[in-house]
């Protein structure tokens, strides 16, 4: 019986997602006295796999070849597979994202494992196996029991807020080789285009948003200028995406991404409730809105009536001012 | 070109969610069901790919008899014909040993869905199926063209996108923007009630179960700020919300 985290590194870097899944894999395995291994996939430098230890992993494996530069969702799953085999792993944890979700899918049936994802809390062992995942887009919770002998875990952003160790705990890392099926590499990632520089949304904890009231792709710039003084990410409502006044990868909502941060600020959006779906797992919601009757407002912390145009740099100006 | 589209059947988007018997079982009364908006993707991307190079579209759905209106509806838009498991759709792995026992037998090119299902979330139901065939899987796809044996798709990625080729068959999980939702005419609508839909048994297990739900903490109220005064904005966030 083990615990295996599969995390994701970005620029030979362990991701913050994956610092999360780290840390909740420690806090099962002391309630299971048991081993929090972690699996890396990838190029990635011996002292950055050691800061695992900060989260507290037991042990990291690292998989690197050249052939996984590119994420490979087959390789990737026949690594996992292969893993958790290996160290006898009972629970397998990663963070909800666009690589996990996929390759934990493939290691579930591969392994025939209950997988349960969106998970925002530690699993109750009084009773079997239960774990609390939100369902409906954030709208309701459900407790979910996992009856297989290996359990599958999405964790969501925030589930646990992860303290990092300051003792620098640095652990070992060993080189892990599995067979993977050639296969996997007759599917091509044949170009990545990724926004440099910027904290992708999933993974961010400031956000700024902008709707139709920000009235076309030109007005934009009180948006960036706020993000920018807040090191805050951009992003915008479906109407906004749909018209292509920002990219598609920018759309928060029901059928956009959903995220989860700390504080999300709200410029010129109404709040429909397909809206509200992707954002309700903010923290803290500001809501800019010259319309009063605007329903976001019911949903939010703060709110100011007013125009974003005018509001929007007094923010920007008193961040600065900080 | 063979295609298998596999749809959900979910409360519309708009739904209030409650449960009931102690908060053991989900209301479905008065809800307005719909097909899953991101199953709908897939399957407007499935019937243009149909009307450009020919074959078939088969619609799939695991579900009780209450799901046909959802089915006749993806008839409507365009599928050939439709197969229904007749089961509740327990969980991710129970309703992805459905797909993957149909596509055995059918021998599709493409196996098409949402990348995830607006009520439960999952978003894994394509990979175990891929894995179950032994066939590649992908997902979130938000672009999809299809020349000879050769798939090239662009997925999303966090902050960005990936472009990827693949030999078919394949099984994609599909968002926005790969096609735009049809919305289905008379003539779809009346050749639909004709069209066939087979109801299979299920087989196979569920490795979940959910024993209770539960809601959100009530939102406290909204504290309003003058525009005139937006930036004390700033000083709240820090020192009374605590977030920067």
């Amino acid at each position: 019986m083990s615990i295996l985290v599969f995390v994701e590194l970005a620029d030979g870097e362990i991701k913050k997602s994956s610092q999360e899944a780290i840390y909740y894999g420690a806090q099962l395995a002391k309630m299971l006295g048991t081993e929090n291994n972690v699996l890396a996939i990838g190029e990635a430098g011996s002292d950055n796999l050691a800061l695992a230890g900060n989260f507290g992993a037991t042990k990291v494996l690292h998989a690197s070849d050249d052939k996984y530069k590119a994420a490979n969702i087959m390789a990737y799953s026949d690594i996992l597979t292969a893993a958790a085999k290996q160290t006898g792993a009972t629970v397998i944890i990663s963070a909800k994202s666009s690589l996990a979700d996929p390759v934990t899918a493939r290691t579930a049936a591969a392994l025939k494992a209950g997988i349960v994802g969106n998970v925002t809390a530690l699993p109750d062992l009084s009773n079997g196996f239960t774990v609390t995942r939100s369902i409906f887009t954030g709208k309701a919770f459900a407790q979910t029991s996992i009856s297989t002998d290996i359990k599958i875990l999405g964790i969501k952003k925030n589930a646990l807020s992860p303290v990092a160790s300051t003792d620098k705990a640095v652990v070992e890392s060993e080189s892990f080789h599995a067979d993977v099926n050639a296969k996997a590499f007759e599917s091509k990632v044949t170009e990545t285009v990724k926004a440099k520089g910027i904290i992708p949304l999933p993974e961010a904890d400031l956000v700024v948003s902008g709707g139709r009231g920000m009235k076309g792709p030109d007005h934009w710039q009180p948006i960036l200028d706020l993000a920018d003084a807040l090191g805050a990410t951009t992003a915008c409502s479906k109407p906004v995406s749909d018209l292509d006044w920002r990219p598609h990868h920018e759309h928060v909502g029901q059928t956009g991404v959903k995220i989860a941060p700390n504080l999300y600020i709200a410029c010129g959006i109404s709040g429909a409730i397909q809206h509200l779906a992707g954002v309700n797992s903010s923290k803290v919601i500001v809501v800019i809105n010259t319309d009063p009757e605007a329903p976001f407002f019911k949903a939010a912390d703060y709110g100011i009536v007013g125009d974003v145009f005018d509001v929007l740099p007094k923010l920007t100006a008193a961040v600065k001012a900080l | 070109m063979k295609i298998l589209v596999c749809i959900s059947s979910v409360p519309d988007t708009t739904s209030k969610i409650s449960f009931t018997d102690s908060e053991t079982v989900f209301n479905k009364a008065g809800l307005q069901f719909i097909i899953g908006p991101y199953d709908d993707y897939a399957l407007a991307r499935a019937v243009e790919l149909k009307e450009q190079s020919g074959g078939t579209v088969t619609v799939l759905n695991v579900g009780t008899v209450e799901t046909e209106p959802q089915i006749r509806k993806a008839l409507a838009i365009g599928a050939d014909d439709a197969i229904r498991v007749d089961a509740e759709p327990t969980d991710s792995y129970f309703v992805a040993e459905q797909i993957a026992n149909i596509a055995k037998e059918g021998n599709y090119d493409l196996i098409m869905m949402g990348r995830e299902t607006t009520d439960y979330n999952s978003g894994v139901v394509h990979g175990i199926v891929g894995e179950m065939l032994g066939i590649p899987s992908f997902s979130p796809v938000m672009e999809l063209n299809i020349d000879g044996n050769q798939a090239k798709m662009t997925r999303e990625i966090e902050g960005g996108k990936e472009k990827l080729e693949a030999s078919l068959p394949l099984v994609l999980g599909c968002q926005e923007p790969i096609a735009e939702w049809k919305i289905p005419n008379m003539r779809g609508i009346m050749t639909a009630r004709t069209k066939p839909l087979n109801v299979v048994a299920p087989s196979g297990d569920s490795l979940t179960s959910i024993s209770a739900y539960s809601m959100p903490p009530a939102k406290g109220a909204c504290k309003m700020i003058p525009a005139e005064d937006a930036g004390s904005l700033i000083n709240l966030l820090r020192t009374e919300a605590k977030v920067l």
